[in-house]
């Protein structure tokens, strides 16, 4: 292209490049310019107040030496691991009981979905009220009559995070069920139409066959799930604030802490660094195939 | 007499995979039911919570209906609630959070619709690029944004403000919103496009006068989703929205996670009910839209 050519193109697009300039400003300074200013106080000697100096991976040692970060890390793989499993398995077994042409199909859809509408702060505090060992579950079993009845998790430090995994399985597998749904909907029915002849018994036919078809709603699922569990930070504040003691700490939670409550810049940045690192790695293999690549013009 | 024959055996055979096939379908009732209930089990312990005296919520079970229903605990979480030392309720979130919503929404929505027919109709350089790292913006954690923004919003004065808030929405919220429109009008014909432009119609023209008016399903997704999501935020509005322009969801956590004095189980709840309200009607009224959306955005930041 020649020089006249190029200014043609930019003053017959001249508006569209204007109007594009907000989505520019927000990429490249909302995004990019505070994501490396973040990345650059993780370098610095930053407490208190940022500084500007340039010490190496010191806040990264200090931040690995915390035991409360590994803690969190390890809270994190292990919500993150149940809850995915639990919510994928469950959210495929209703997608494919309600595909099952039942009844009330619409009661139960509204149903299955209505929690992920809720804020994860409500979705903490009713789960916080349920598992109470004083007034929730526990006291109306021992009320029945089962004295040793024991079911107080949430002030367990051993089975807290278990109680975060119900509660947030209960707000997102849903979504997977609508999104498995819709996907079991676009199959043919000549599918089961051949299946049936040949007599392959159904739960086969779901495994082996309809599982790799719904492959595309499976990977978007599981990447929206697993973006949900490494973000999560309102439940964990709203049902357990991250205890008891720092049982049910979460990487979202210890870098708001260090940010606000204990004024400690340096970890805080390298903490979120590693958060970033972490989710680009799993991204963008994903945003380059689902978005970039099928639905250009 | 009992002969064997091929009728009988069929006949058998088709008998017993019919039995079979109702115990199929009382599983499948029994599952869903099972299921629905401990979906439904937080929201009914929520409302019979909210309408017990406290020595009430003591004594009885966490399932057991209440005495008598009266509406005092919804009445003191509305409007004189505490949070700290003020004890004006939950109303004063509540007016923040509608305050916050409706700029934010209706910028968020108009930014997106101008960005996803920019994207999907003008031949912008680099709009490829710019479009993927939008998006991955949607992913990443806001914890990696927040102190660098508060640091330019304190410059240019718009920390602790409701213009700061907005802001923040309007930033986070530009990927899905772009997406969803870059994704409905890469639907729309180009020929279409084409007629208008050889016309002589500009950027501007082109979109109110051809694009918005076929949008009217999209922007309805939009909206749905834009209000949900801002209504149930709380990081950013901790972060970001300043002492006077808390947001519901903000206030309520404040309420019920106070330390001081005797915890009011009752109100917390019914203030609990009061929160979620506004997304479970907007839920409940919207129906299938509310999925369409989840499965035509399919990212939510």
């Amino acid at each position: 292209m020649n020089v006249i050519a190029i200014q043609m193109h930019f003053k017959r697009n001249l508006l569209a490049y204007i109007a594009a300039l907000p989505m520019a400003l927000t990429v490249f300074v909302a995004y990019m310019g505070t994501m490396f200013w973040s990345v650059r106080l993780s370098f610095s000697s930053s407490r208190m107040l940022p500084k500007n100096d340039f010490v190496g991976f010191v806040q990264y040692e200090r931040l690995f030496n915390t035991s409360r970060w590994i803690s969190s890390l390890e809270n994190l793989l292990l919500i993150a691991f149940l809850f995915l499993v639990i919510c994928f398995v469950l959210g495929f077994l209703l997608s494919i009981f309600i595909d099952q042409k039942i009844k009330a199909e619409s009661f139960f859809r509204t149903v299955f979905l209505f929690p992920y509408a809720m804020s994860f702060i409500v979705t903490g505090l009713v789960w916080q009220w349920i598992f109470n060992p004083q007034l929730g579950v526990q006291k109306t079993v021992q009320a029945l009559g089962w004295d040793s009845f024991q079911f107080d998790w949430i002030v367990n430090p051993d089975m807290v995070l278990y109680t975060v995994v119900i509660a947030a399985v209960w707000q997102g597998a849903g979504l997977v069920m609508a999104l498995l749904l819709a996907g079991l909907r676009g199959i043919d029915e000549d599918l089961w139409k051949a299946t049936k002849i040949d007599g392959i018994p159904a739960w086969r036919v779901y495994i082996s066959i309809i599982l790799p078809m719904l492959r595309p709603m499976i990977i978007t699922t599981v990447v929206l799930l697993s973006i949900s569990i490494i973000k999560m930070y309102d439940v964990v504040v709203a049902m357990t604030g991250g205890g008891p003691g720092v049982a049910s700490e979460v990487p979202a939670k210890f870098i708001m802490d260090n940010l606000f409550e204990r004024a400690n810049i340096g970890i805080a940045t390298a903490a979120s660094t590693v958060m970033l690192t972490t989710i680009l790695c799993l991204i963008a293999p994903f945003i380059y195939s689902n978005y970039i690549k099928k639905q250009g013009r | 007499m009992l002969s064997i024959s091929p009728t009988n055996l069929k006949f058998a055979s088709k008998r017993a995979s019919s039995i079979q096939m109702q115990w199929g379908r009382i599983g499948i009732y029994g599952f869903l039911l099972v299921t629905a209930l401990f979906f439904l089990l937080p929201l009914y312990v929520m409302l019979v919570t909210s309408f017990k005296e406290l020595d009430e919520i003591r004594l009885s079970s966490i399932f057991a209906l209440p005495q008598d229903v009266s509406w005092d605990y919804w009445k003191v979480a509305w409007s004189s609630a505490c949070t700290g030392l003020e004890c004006n309720g939950l109303q004063v979130g509540f007016w923040n959070s509608v305050q916050i919503l409706i700029p934010s929404v209706i910028i968020s929505v108009m930014f997106g619709a101008i960005n996803g027919y920019a994207l999907s109709f003008w031949k912008i350089k680099g709009a490829n690029i710019l479009f993927a790292c939008l998006l991955l913006g949607a992913f990443i954690p806001y914890q990696v944004f927040i102190y660098p923004l508060i640091r330019v919003y304190a410059e240019i004065g718009i920390y602790g403000t409701l213009t700061g808030v907005v802001v923040s929405h309007v930033i986070f919220g530009m990927p899905i919103m772009t997406l969803l429109f870059r994704n409905y009008y890469s639907t729309l014909p180009i020929e279409l496009f084409n007629a208008a432009r050889i016309d002589g119609a500009g950027f501007f023209k082109v979109f109110f006068i051809i694009m918005l008016p076929m949008s009217t399903p999209i922007i309805i997704v939009a909206v749905i989703m834009q209000v949900t999501n801002i209504w149930n935020d709380f990081l950013i509005g901790l972060v970001f929205a300043g002492n006077d322009n808390l947001p519901m969801t903000v206030q309520l956590n404040n309420i019920v996670n106070t330390t001081t004095g005797e915890r009011a189980y009752n109100v917390n709840m019914a203030a609990t009910i009061l929160t979620s309200l506004v997304p479970l009607i907007i839920y409940v009224a919207s129906g299938r839209w509310f999925v369409r959306g989840i499965a035509s955005g399919s990212v939510k930041g």
